[in-house]
């Protein structure tokens, strides 16, 4: 049989023919650009127009860009060097950036004491790694626990023993809690574990420090909470506010699910007066109406202020968020747990909540992104953010009346900042897709 | 509930603590340092530099009394106020005293209880227009848009002045300084109106100042001072005689250059041995050193060498004494007698 054709057929290919380079006009770049850019005349005409915009925008910007002055030292001598350039619209005058960075970065920060500002935040990506990368070994988890308390010496200086005893109240709480729930039962531990650390915190940290200190002076230079600003001070509250909201919007949002009464109402009613009201609203009670309630001479520091106002409102944002994620879920996996006889804590933790987060991550990324541009806002209550620091560098004879170059790098690492969180929140995503 | 009470005792043990202090001065001495608040920025009156030094009309006047006070001009400590929340800041004694560019009006003296020690700039509200527009009066501005700060005395005035005179606006509101700026260039408004200090600091500030003209007409009175909280007598005499003895100083003729000399013996004139304490006892009814004129004239110079050094003729800013000259120059400028 096989040989039938040999006698019949004259000749029989017995290899393949090498493929061939498809025609230039059916692959690479040619065919990508006829297909999504040239593939009828209508969008070959909006092509073109999309190019003729972009030449005219970019032509005006880039030289603007590209040959502004980085040496003149005020405004007035930038123009002359920059209309000797003959452009027609003009040139960047950069060399304000140049002499300011460190102060849009650090704010008035001491200058001779950045590397503790720089150490700080370095420990910040090493703390907030294992959080984000769970791949990590867990064991730096403790060191992410300790280090609000190492930035905070860091940053703000003085003794050592401030935020030794500020942890020691958390470790007493510990305890308490572990003695008291095997003696006594859970809600005896619970409230135990709050009243011990209020109590040590209140009444026997500040005289405990402050003996230790005597005995044992292991102190910094401190700096007063007047000289931060910049970026500096952006990333402090908008850092400290992302990390505190996210459990607090969780606690919220369980607690507006619940079905205690008062729990709920205590929850809904936080959630809907605080996102009822405007944060700068909350940022003028931080910053000035607090300051009559107080009594006079008690000294709460203003960034320790707008860091609970920031937080205690990105929370009810989160909470919201979060319910969403909650309600999302179908009621099966609700009853799936009950059904596996899991409590609600156990339920929450390794059944319900973390399929709420998956699916909110947009939104908890959303909710940080808003959150760490709001913190601009502090510059209204005098709070020498970038913002803030731009009318001050006006005010600089050298430098008043220039816009465009101090807004246009605020802005630029703005968005590399949040640029960043939201390719994290795709990676996130992408990650714990489980689905088809 | 037992939390309640707990709380109320450490409330009122942190109270009864903070009042323990008496006055603003001992306060002030004891701190080892005045706490000033100022603007966040405004061009001549108050800027920090590049190593967060501040300096400026405005912060002279705090360099000056924390000299006489502590007899250290560098012993202050600045905290940048915004318009909406210096009034605030020092109500709730988070600050000494306040040197921010603020008018002197009856609501803020009387009602809203402080106490302005003096005037350091004579202001009042201006028009600026560009050239090309070929306007000569703020009376020819019939059916002009007009560039104005919003929540300000100067939006007040501006209607006024505008309804006496039988002619309309049409106004553009703005935030801020920066803001009206670059409105103004981009012809988004014909006209603009704010203090004449700031606008002159405004135009020097623009690439083509000569094609922009201030307008003749100033429409209103600014007496810009510092103000001290009501109800510490001694700590608003020792800022207002520390602003007189600067005032006085010029008129006397003692410079930052002779002021050392001057003080180191009495001389002739009996005024200027009293002011700088070689004669009589005025530092010690102020609760100071006899020296506290001398120390806060060495600070920084007296009124004239202030005013010259941030905005005056020869600074970018470049403002003309005018009502600011000595009150033997024909200006408004002038202090009670050192007796």
């Amino acid at each position: 049989m096989s040989d039938t054709h040999a006698q019949t057929v004259a000749y029989v290919r017995e290899t393949m023919l090498p493929e061939q380079a498809p025609p230039s006009t059916a692959a690479g770049p040619i065919r990508w650009m006829r297909d999504n850019l040239f593939s009828s005349v209508m969008n070959t005409v909006l092509t073109l127009l999309s190019v003729y915009f972009l030449w005219v925008v970019l032509s005006l910007v880039l030289p603007w860009v590209w040959y502004g002055s980085w040496t003149a030292s005020s405004l007035r001598e930038c123009r002359e060097v920059v209309s000797d350039l003959g452009l027609a619209h003009g040139a960047a005058c950069w060399s304000v950036i140049g002499e300011r960075y460190l102060q849009l970065i650090y704010g008035f920060y001491p200058d001779e004491l950045y590397w503790r500002a720089n150490l700080a935040f370095i420990l910040m990506i090493v703390a907030l790694a294992p959080v984000l990368y769970p791949n990590l070994p867990r064991k730096i988890l403790w060191f992410s626990a300790l280090y609000p308390f190492l930035a905070f010496w860091l940053l703000w200086g003085g003794t050592l023993w401030t935020p030794v005893v500020a942890v020691a109240g958390f470790v007493l709480a510990y305890f308490a809690f572990e003695i008291l729930n095997r003696a006594a039962g859970s809600l005896v531990g619970v409230i135990a574990a709050i009243l011990v650390p209020v109590i040590w915190w209140l009444l026997l940290a500040g005289p405990v420090a402050n003996g230790l200190a005597a005995v044992i002076p292991l102190a910094m230079e401190p700096v007063e909470s007047a000289k931060f600003g910049g970026f500096m001070l952006s990333i402090i509250i908008g850092v400290t506010g992302i990390v505190m909201s996210l459990p607090l919007g969780i606690l919220l949002a369980l607690g507006r699910q619940s079905d205690l009464m008062i729990v709920k109402a205590i929850c809904v009613g936080f959630i809907e007066f605080i996102r009822g009201v405007p944060l700068i609203t909350l940022l003028f009670v931080a910053s000035t109406l607090l300051n009559y309630f107080l009594p006079p001479g008690t000294t709460f520091d203003i960034i320790l202020r707008v860091i609970i106002m920031v937080t205690l409102f990105a929370s009810a944002y989160m909470a919201e968020v979060v319910r969403g994620g909650l309600a999302a879920l179908p009621t099966g996996q609700y009853e799936a747990a009950d059904a596996l006889g899991l409590d609600y804590w156990k339920a929450t933790r390794l059944i319900t909540m973390p399929q709420a987060l998956k699916i909110s991550i947009p939104g908890i990324v959303s909710t940080f992104i808003g959150l760490f541009k709001d913190t601009t806002l502090v510059s209204i209550i005098g709070l020498l953010d970038p913002i803030g620091l731009t009318a001050n560098i006006r005010a600089d004879s050298n430098w008043n009346g220039i816009v465009w170059e101090l807004y246009g790098f605020i802005a630029l690492i703005f968005f590399i900042f949040c640029f960043s969180m939201s390719r994290y929140s795709m990676y996130l995503e992408r990650k714990l897709k489980t689905g088809h | 509930m037992k939390k309640t009470t707990f709380f109320g005792a450490v409330a009122a043990a942190t109270m009864t603590a903070g009042f323990a202090a008496a006055g603003t001065l001992d306060d002030v001495k004891a701190k080892g340092f005045l706490q000033c608040g100022v603007s966040t920025g405004l061009a001549g009156f108050s800027a920090a530099d590049a190593n967060g030094n501040w300096d400026g009309f405005d912060v002279a006047v705090c360099r000056a009394v924390a000299a006489a006070v502590l007899g250290d001009p560098q012993a202050v400590k600045f905290t940048p106020t915004t318009g909406k929340t210096r009034f605030t800041a020092l109500a709730s004694g988070e600050i000494d005293m306040l040197a921010r560019n603020t008018t002197w009006t009856f609501s803020r003296d009387v009602d809203l209880k402080f106490t302005f020690i003096g005037v350091n700039y004579y202001d009042g509200q201006g028009f600026m227009v560009p050239k090309e527009l070929g306007v000569s009066s703020a009376k020819d501005l019939d059916g002009a848009t007009v560039c104005i700060q919003t929540g300000t005395t100067t939006e007040l005035n501006l209607a006024d002045f505008f309804r006496s005179n039988n002619i309309s606006y049409e106004p553009v509101p703005i935030e801020t300084n920066a803001e009206a700026q670059q409105q103004y260039l981009a012809g988004a408004c014909d006209v603009y109106t704010t203090d004449a200090s700031g606008l002159a600091a405004t135009r020097a500030t623009f690439e083509n100042p000569d094609a922009h003209a201030l307008l003749p007409e100033i429409i209103s009175k600014e007496p810009l001072g510092p103000l001290v909280r009501h109800g510490d007598d001694q700590w608003a005499d020792i800022g207002r005689w520390t602003l007189n003895a600067l005032i006085a100083a010029e008129e006397l003729g003692i410079t930052s250059a002779n002021v050392k000399e001057s003080a180191m013996a009495a001389g002739n004139n009996p005024e200027i041995n009293r002011l700088l304490g070689t004669e009589g006892n005025l530092g010690e009814q102020l609760g100071l050193s006899a020296d506290f004129a001398k120390n806060a004239i060495a600070a920084g110079g007296n009124y004239g060498e202030i005013f010259a050094r941030h905005i005056g003729e020869s600074t970018p800013i470049g403002l003309a004494r005018g009502l600011n000259a000595q009150w033997t120059d024909g200006g408004l400028i002038y202090s009670p007698p050192f007796r």
